[in-house]
């Protein structure tokens, strides 16, 4: 199937919103490393932010092929503004178990959005998806096995998964945010979009919080954190940007 | 006064110099479990080191990362470490052999074979 002019601008939109939330929840869960509740958790979920970066890296790639500009002034050289992350990857780390359902909401979707992608008409990223099958699985069982585990560990452990499960709920919906060009994407073929990754998220995510003795929020009576798909970010933003993008700063033109 | 790091993460979580940590509990870790790793479908496993963990899926979890994640690995074991059992270091003198009964060991012959060859053809030369 061609794709039309149209069709690559919309194909850059996707690509932005899905690489930069991967950079931006890579830095986020980074701020664990060294910090996390046991060393083999901290291991694990070093490894998976250091994992994120990568698939940012390889979107990043593909944008830059496009005629984006170079993959690192792409990342680093940015306004908040200038980003399409949805607010729920922007939030500090907060306590361990806000991370952990942070996590859960956002990994879940990835699978099930590049699960949708590598069926895509534009090459590279179905190339991309298959790629990094075997990674995102192993993210979303790390998170669902946690939920599950701490969803009935102890008293302690249930208030606190059930608090952070609401406080991000309506921020996970805001990943669902359609950008201006759905329709493109959608009668092209280059990604089935928005709505019917929400509903296959929403039936696998239920699931796993229902076996977790946690309970999710009637979806109609909460209004999802939106705008981040079109350059409207949380106060946390950009202070995030300038710690992540300190050092290169210094001198962008340096050889690393 | 506040703790100022070089790390932005230590500045901002506001630990007082003063008291900058809680008494040390009693340890209260969770069990270990032995963790073996494949390289190739049909090889035998072979024990990599332990990871602690509450149960064995976590377990499972932990031992990807921590042992599994650098290639090489096709499949994983854990078994609790309290479920391994052991010969006491005490005993260890039941595996001393004696010199003169190598000729009981299985690769005894053949190397006597071309260490013999060996040694003859250095006297001839």
């Amino acid at each position: 199937m061609n794709i039309s002019e149209k069709g690559f601008e919309a194909i850059k939109d996707l690509l932005y919103k899905m690489a930069d939330d991967q950079l931006i929840i890579g830095h986020r869960n980074s701020e664990w490393t060294g910090l996390g509740p046991v060393l083999e958790e901290d291991i694990a979920f070093s490894s998976m932010a250091q994992d994120k970066l990568g698939h940012s890296q390889a979107l990043y790639d593909v944008l830059s092929q496009m005629g984006e500009g170079d993959p690192d002034t792409i990342a680093f050289m940015r306004n908040a503004e200038q980003f399409h992350c949805c607010h729920l990857v922007e939030y500090p780390i907060g306590e361990y178990e806000f991370s952990l359902m942070r996590h859960f909401f956002f990994d879940n979707a990835e699978l099930l959005r590049f699960e949708m992608l590598a069926d895509s008409s534009f090459e590279p990223l179905s190339f991309i998806a298959k790629k990094i099958k075997g990674e995102i699985k192993y993210h979303s069982m790390h998170a669902d096995i946690w939920i599950s585990q701490l969803g009935s560990a102890s008293e302690e452990s249930k208030i606190r998964m059930q608090n952070a499960l609401n406080e991000t709920f309506p921020l996970a919906l805001g990943v669902f945010e359609k950008g201006i060009f759905e329709d493109v994407l959608k009668s092209e073929g280059i990604f089935e979009g928005e709505d019917v990754l929400k509903e296959r998220w929403m039936s696998a995510v239920s699931q796993i919080i229902e076996k977790a003795g946690l309970k999710l929020p009637e979806v109609n009576s909460i209004t999802p954190s939106l705008g981040g798909r079109r350059g409207k970010h949380t106060e946390y933003l950009q202070p995030l940007l300038d710690e992540m993008t300190e050092v290169f700063r210094i001198d962008p033109s340096a050889e690393w | 006064m506040k703790i100022q790091s070089l790390d932005p993460r230590i500045t901002r979580s506001e630990i007082e110099l003063e008291k900058p940590f809680d008494e040390a509990k009693e340890l209260d870790q969770w069990q270990t479990y032995e963790v073996f790793h494949q390289t190739k479908r049909g090889q035998q496993h072979q024990h990599v080191g332990c990871v602690h963990a509450p149960n064995a899926e976590m377990a499972l979890l932990f031992a990807k990362e921590v042992y599994g994640r650098r290639g090489l690995c096709v499949n994983l074991w854990v078994a609790k470490s309290s479920n391994i059992f052991a010969t006491d270091y005490e005993d260890a003198d039941i595996f001393e052999c004696e010199e003169v009964k190598t000729y009981r060991d299985p690769g005894y012959y053949k190397v006597m074979d071309r260490i013999k060859a060996f040694k003859e053809k250095q006297q001839s030369i």
